[in-house]
């Protein structure tokens, strides 16, 4: 279940320059969101992820999440302005759902990375396997245990590797919930069949094979090592 | 009741247009369902014959592998219930509910929407005609009314899903109403006429203008099918 006030705090942590206060509260003090870069080439994934596949995702899904997001908010303003309790009720549903989209894609751009990277090497992250060994028993059981629950999800949704206080542990969102509460997010891999349908089909199992190759585990021990804030202080700033 | 929804004999598949579409749940709950698998069943037409509208390559997907997937799927959570059952582990078969509403909705959900499609050059397309025009023009003012708000409602899922054209069996009218995943109409609605809103229902002809998918899709809507459905629910 997601809570709803946390969400908005990860969005006012991600645009710091948003105004939202006083008599400022109208819809020109809205600073808007924005797509962030990739930062690799949309064909640096290949042969794992195309180019098609990450051109579409990124510069239309993910920016779709933004535009909208933006739309949602920027009414939000205007039902908070006129006390319109109802409307900002009716709102919370986009505001969930393009705000998780945006805060979702933004952490999957960056724990993602060129398979012949030092970052895609799980040796970039010497911390989190250890944890990750000491939690699964080894690391082709954790791959395993997260490759199984990614193709157990029904529907559209997002598999997740999570920080839960000190421990790890793999979680699912659905649609595009995003990963709130006290957990930190390590890495996603989204299961929205418009990530691998061009390329892989109704074959997903291939798609989760695939994607270890293309893990960025610098990214992820960073994330590990670090809180929740910084996460998404870093993230903020591609934003 | 139960058997409407397998394919044990040719003649059963007209009793899923008929009636058993009308209470899946207690279908698929239902004991003796295990007597027979859940088969895949034949379109009607080939899969190129939707086409501009719905391209071949997506349609001999849908149906020969995802549609496929849900039958295994369904089989196979009812082999797990039918074990757990004969061992008196009641637990284990509970915890099968998911997979059961799941794979059982995508068979069912996909069984009725192949149905309710006809090539363009045959039954597909157009306008309703008969009582069914009739109920659409009371209930919604007009079939373009209608027509806009099916697909406002099948723009506005977030994630995985269907809407659906349904009556309302207490009160007969028509209404819309969209599920989430595979999860299909039960309860009080009858349905008469699904949009699949799933990306690979579209993604590899239209990728991600789906809008683009559902203005196309109306021209292959089998109206003969929807007025049946609704003249017999």
């Amino acid at each position: 279940m997601v809570n709803f006030g946390n969400l908005l705090q990860y969005l006012a942590v991600q645009s710091p320059q948003q105004i939202l206060s006083g008599d400022q509260l109208n819809t020109t003090a809205m600073a808007a969101y924005t797509l962030p870069a990739l930062p690799y080439a949309y064909d640096a994934l290949e042969p794992h992820i195309s180019a098609q596949i990450m051109e579409l995702h990124h510069s239309k899904h993910h920016a779709a999440y933004v535009a909208n997001l933006n739309n949602a908010l920027q009414s939000h303003v205007v039902a908070v302005t006129s006390s319109d309790i109802a409307s900002q009720i009716a709102l919370q549903a986009a505001i969930k759902f393009n705000g998780g989209g945006h805060i979702n894609h933004s952490l999957f751009w960056q724990n993602l990375a060129p398979a012949s990277s030092e970052e895609a090497k799980s040796e970039a992250a010497p911390s989190l396997t250890a944890e990750i060994q000491k939690t699964w028993g080894s690391f082709d059981a954790f791959k395993k245990a997260f490759s199984t629950t990614l193709l157990g999800i029904q529907g559209s949704g997002w598999g997740w590797l999570v920080k839960d206080g000190s421990g790890l542990r793999i979680v699912t969102t659905k649609d595009q919930d995003p990963v709130v509460g006290g957990e930190i997010p390590i890495f996603g891999v989204d299961m929205w069949e418009h990530a691998y349908y061009l390329q892989y089909l109704n074959g997903k199992a291939a798609y989760v094979e695939n994607i270890w190759n293309v893990i960025n585990w610098k990214t992820a021990e960073e994330r590990f090592l670090g809180t929740r804030e910084d996460i998404f202080k870093t993230l903020s700033a591609a934003l | 009741m139960s058997s409407t929804l397998l394919r044990t004999v040719p003649a059963l598949r007209g009793a899923l247009r008929a009636s058993g579409a009308a209470k899946p749940a207690a279908a698929l709950a239902s004991t003796s369902f295990v007597r027979g698998k859940a088969t895949l069943p034949d379109l009607s037409y080939d899969y190129g014959a939707l086409e501009p509208h719905i391209s071949g390559k997506i349609m001999e997907l849908h149906h020969k592998k995802h549609h496929q997937t849900y039958v295994t799927g369904l089989n196979s959570a009812l082999e797990t219930i039918a074990e757990a059952e004969s061992k008196g582990d009641f637990t284990k078969a509970a915890s099968v509910a998911p997979l059961l509403n799941f794979h059982g909705g995508g068979h069912l959900n996909h069984t009725l929407f192949w149905e309710n499609l006809a090539p363009a050059s045959r039954d597909g397309g157009g306008e309703p005609s008969g009582v069914l025009k009739t109920a659409i023009n009371e209930d919604f003012g007009s079939f373009d009314t209608f027509r806009k708000q099916m697909n406002t409602a099948l723009a506005g899922i977030q994630g995985s899903g269907w809407a659906w054209l349904v009556k309302d069996k207490q009160s007969g009218t028509l209404g819309l109403v969209t599920r989430a995943n595979q999860d299909p109409v039960s309860g009080p609605y009858t349905p008469l006429l699904g949009i699949d809103a799933w990306e690979h229902a579209y993604y590899l002809q239209y990728e991600n203008r789906k809008v683009e998918y559902f203005e196309a899709i109306w021209n292959v809507i089998n109206w003969k099918t929807v007025a049946s459905r609704f003249e017999k629910a």
